[in-house]
């Protein structure tokens, strides 16, 4: 899976952590990818539903050395 | 990482995470500027929540100064304030509560002469001033300017709000053809008001504008949205364009003599029995 961008967010709680791969994704074009790294806990159980929410499609949820590696296609439409 | 300061995402998180907001929302309130035309009942809430949104540069424009009997509902001033002009106490308000943004006090009466340099300056008007000649006068610069005006008004209990567009109307005059004679319409010097009603109304016209500026929603435009404070009522009325309304020849600010007619704020059935 080719990955177009990369975002650690290890340590940045809710909802800031779901803000700020939503401000990446606004940057990327419909159909790149972006992988977000994220903490365990209300972090990988929320950010990836929001980013599902928001249109965006989640390819993967995998936890990886304690943290959680989430993949996200970015959605065709506008990225509110 | 981006457009904006780490400071800045987690003070507009909670606005950034809506749909239609986001980054793209957020820059655009960033390059916004918004005129508020009086800093009292209704521009006080109204002038708090833009800056609060971070609307990028507010004017305030006000001739008065702070009086102690302003206090109970003109939140934008502190006792600390009285006798200070209440555009120059505003502006220390709202940078208070956001430094990050730009606000020009605006100190003296909007005239023919000078108002169409000052909201020349805008993108969107948001009416607060208590006389109907100011009402008048916006109006009309407002479309010559194609400046959308987010009207509102309040008296005792009760409030009115709608937006006004300038290319599709309806317009102030539209619903009102003319100012009420003098001593019709009392003044909330005279009838008074109850602070929450200019709040709740300031408060819709704030969301009015930030709907504008991010170009979201379903504006109040075409229909008229009537508060009844005291009986915790909200009523809307259809408000059309009205073929021989000044507003569809304008092309020139004359001084027309609305421009001089004296302060009040229209009741419901005053403004129900007008449209």
């Amino acid at each position: 899976m080719k990955v177009d961008a990369s975002l650690d967010l290890a340590g940045v709680a809710c909802p800031i952590n779901f803000v700020m791969a939503k401000l990446k994704l606004e940057e990327l074009d419909p159909g790149q990818v972006l992988e977000v790294m994220v903490d365990d806990g209300a972090p990988c159980r929320n950010v990836p539903r929001s980013l599902a929410a928001d249109g965006h499609a989640v390819l993967t949820v995998e936890e990886a050395d304690g943290r959680w590696r989430i993949l996200v296609r970015r959605g065709v439409g506008p990225c509110p | 990482m981006s457009r904006f300061s780490q400071a800045e995402i987690v003070r507009y998180s909670r606005q950034m995470l809506l749909p239609g907001v986001g980054g793209a929302g957020q820059a655009k309130l960033r390059d916004a500027k918004v005129l508020i035309v009086g800093a009292g009942g209704l521009g006080s809430p109204a002038a708090l929540y833009l800056a609060a949104a971070g609307v990028g540069r507010i004017g305030l424009a006000d001739s008065d100064r702070v009086d102690l009997s302003n206090l109970q509902r003109q939140i934008l001033h502190r006792s600390a304030d009285l006798g200070r002009p209440k555009a120059e106490s505003g502006r220390e308000t709202l940078l208070a509560l956001n430094p990050g943004i730009e606000v020009t006090a605006h100190v003296g009466r909007l005239t023919p002469a000078n108002a169409l340099d000052i909201i020349g300056q805008y993108d969107v008007v948001i009416d607060g001033v208590d006389n109907f000649g100011s009402r008048y006068l916006l109006n009309d610069c407002c479309r010559l300017a194609g400046i959308p005006l987010v009207e509102g008004s309040v008296l005792r209990f009760d409030g009115m709000l709608f937006t006004i567009l300038p290319a599709t109307g309806p317009c102030y005059r539209c619903v009102f053809p003319e100012p009420p004679p003098p001593g019709v319409v009392p003044t909330c010097r005279e009838a008074g008001v109850l602070g929450p009603v200019p709040g709740v109304i300031g408060c819709l016209q704030a969301l009015e504008t930030l709907k504008l500026i991010l170009g979201i929603g379903r504006v109040l435009s075409g229909r008229i949205l009537f508060y009844d404070g005291l009986n915790a009522d909200f009523r809307e009325a259809p408000a059309r364009r009205a073929s021989a309304c000044l507003c569809q020849t304008l092309a020139s600010l004359a001084d027309r003599p609305e421009y001089q007619a004296q302060e009040a704020c229209p009741t419901e059935e005053d403004s129900e029995g007008r449209c």
